[in-house]
């Protein structure tokens, strides 16, 4: 029986979380089918990543070449198309690498192509079963794929968790030899690190956090006034960026920052999934958001139903009364009974 | 240069809730708002600027029916000089790859330099940009968030790659990219822009005029099919605050002091 096949995205010779998942979605697809790990790169940080990998894939196939050493998909691409059986189902991590080389890939190899794979519910003859999301995770789709040609299934991060049981130590096959002439009409030039802001909301207990349904700029203060309030951090969404509202700095989510804050206020954010990729180390989740149906809520430990506009500025008058106690001589503004 | 912008028609999640219909496999569609994929209007925009840099004009191209027009001309408002409609029966249910495929039919009828798409629509599939250049053998990339043109028919290019930084490439044209949300700010369109395009004809074309072989693309050519929409279980999900808003804000005040979240 043909294996499965996982392409293992790595960093400074260190493969990625998602490397494990790869391998609990492949066991999704048949539990008794071996599972191959393809690892594609160059010198010290490929084999560094297939030596590690050892510890988790029964076989790793190490593709090692120059030109391989930065990201290009373009190259990827053509070396696997070189190297996979026909037939073949290929694995991919779906982040940023893998939109940029799964969809191309697949018509290369003249396979179905699945994206965003929450969940692998089974196989029946041909047709693979899975589950993904649509409209920013509002509702969910089962969908069928033909395999008769092979798969090329983008499996989203987080969604499947690695089993516990490590296999026993994998063997590396070196694959180098069968990979012919890469050329790209694409070519790497640098990387440019993200710029840090005014403040680090990667250090913050506390954020609030804004979304679209902050609606307008001018309302962004209102966030500014509560954050003011409580001692925290203002961070936002996607959206909120691109809309020019706040610096990219503040983004939190898998194209922005990862934050391990505390308590997290996400306010008027539906909660899509490259957004929640951002936010580690489980804090408490507050999500304010006039949609009940908003994803976010699926997510949060306390949920309101309302709209932030109101909310927020009635909860920071509240923080300020909190932490204006009787007997500290401040006039006005008294606790409640 | 010449630059082509692929586009569609999609429910507005900013306006709409999306929920279930009635027989519980479909989403209710009777009362959503559609409105351009905002990712594609950001990649229309983004034309517009080179266009008017380096000479050319911008056509904008949807793949539907007679009610994807208005997108079209939404678009022609902006400032592109034609939309072009694909449009036959044969089309019905396509899946991404016949969707390329009846794109790249297009693509080949005409001469571009530049083809863009937004980075993803509704489904949150993001494949019809990198499969058209897989189709057309022209280089891709995805996510982009920044295009300056260079000499020699080049563009350098930058990528949104995991925290916030950036990767940045050159790439030859023609070629395919995938467009990101907040690479530029689209121009505003107003009543009156829409009304000065409401009687350009707009052309439409179908399988036979883009030469398309039946059989290829359509509801039966399809190797990935959606069954039904579902909404998964609640699981744990949040517990909601109930009460008035100052029963509600009494009871966070609580939690976020129980949690270390007033300093």
């Amino acid at each position: 029986m043909p294996p499965v096949f996982a392409y293992i995205v790595h960093r400074s010779g260190v493969a990625d979380d998602t490397a494990a998942e790869l391998l609990a979605a492949a066991r999704r697809i048949d539990p008794g089918r071996p599972v191959t790990a393809i690892v594609t790169g160059w010198g010290d940080d490929l084999d560094g990543t297939c030596e590690g990998l050892r510890a988790v894939y029964p076989e790793i196939w190490k593709i090692a070449r120059e030109t391989l050493a930065c990201p290009n998909a373009e190259l990827v691409r053509q070396a696997l198309v070189q190297v996979l059986p026909a037939g073949a189902i290929l694995l991919v991590p779906h982040g940023h690498f893998g939109v940029d080389l799964s969809p191309g890939l697949s018509v290369k190899l003249n396979a179905a192509y699945v994206p965003d794979v929450l969940e692998i519910e089974g196989v029946e003859g041909v047709w693979l079963q899975a589950v993904r999301q649509e409209f920013g995770g509002q509702v969910s789709a089962h969908v069928r794929a033909n395999m008769a040609h092979g798969a090329v299934l983008n499996i989203r991060p987080g969604a499947f968790r690695p089993a516990d049981r490590a296999s026993a130590a994998g063997q590396i096959v070196d694959q180098s030899a069968k990979v012919g002439a890469l050329t790209a009409r694409r070519v790497y030039l640098e990387t440019i690190a993200a710029q840090t802001g005014d403040v680090d909301i990667t250090k913050e207990a506390v954020l609030v956090s804004i979304g679209r349904g902050i609606g307008e700029q001018e309302n962004v203060a209102i966030a500014e006034d509560l954050a003011e309030a409580m001692g925290a951090a203002v961070s936002c969404s996607r959206p909120v960026v691109d809309a020019k509202w706040l610096d990219k700095s503040r983004q939190v989510g898998s194209s922005g920052q990862t934050v391990r804050p505390k308590v997290y206020l996400a306010c008027g954010i539906s909660g899509s999934f490259q957004h929640l990729a951002g936010i580690k180390g489980n804090p408490f989740l507050v999500a304010i958001n006039k949609n009940p149906k908003a994803p976010i809520f699926r997510v949060a430990d306390v949920g309101i139903a309302g709209d932030i506009l109101e909310f927020l500025p009635a909860l920071a008058a509240r923080v300020r009364q909190e932490a204006c106690l009787p007997g500290t001589g401040l006039p006005g503004k008294g606790r409640r009974a | 240069m010449e630059i082509l912008v692929c586009a569609k028609r999609v429910p507005d999640t900013a306006e709409n809730e999306i929920q279930l219909d009635r027989s519980g496999t479909e989403i209710g569609r009777d009362d959503l708002v559609y409105s351009v994929n905002e990712p594609d209007n950001y990649a229309v925009e983004e034309a517009l600027q080179i266009a008017a840099r380096t000479g050319g004009k911008v056509t904008v191209v949807t793949v539907g029916g007679e009610e994807d027009e208005e997108v079209l001309r939404r678009e022609m408002a902006m400032g592109a000089a034609r939309g072009v409609l694909l449009s036959d029966d044969a089309f019905e249910g396509s899946d991404g790859r016949a969707l390329a495929a009846i794109l790249k039919a297009y693509v080949q009828t005409e001469h571009f330099d530049l083809i863009l798409t937004g980075v993803q629509a509704d489904d949150g599939c993001a494949q019809v940009g990198g499969m058209l250049a897989a189709m057309l053998d022209y280089p891709f990339a995805s996510v982009v968030t920044s295009i300056e043109v260079l000499e020699g028919r080049k563009l350098k290019i930058g990528r949104e790659i995991e925290g916030g930084s950036k990767e940045i490439s050159a790439i030859d044209l023609p070629c395919v990219l995938s467009i990101q949300t907040g690479i530029n700010e689209p121009r505003y369109v107003g009543m009156r822009g829409i009304r000065q395009v409401a009687s350009v004809p707009i052309p439409t074309l179908g399988a036979a005029a883009l030469a398309i072989p039946p059989g290829t693309v359509g509801a039966a050519a399809a190797r990935v099919k959606r069954q039904d929409y579902f909404v998964p279980p609640e699981g744990k999900g949040a517990e909601m605050l109930q009460g008035n808003r100052d029963e509600i804000v009494d009871k966070l005040i609580d939690l976020l002091k129980a949690k270390g979240g007033l300093n």
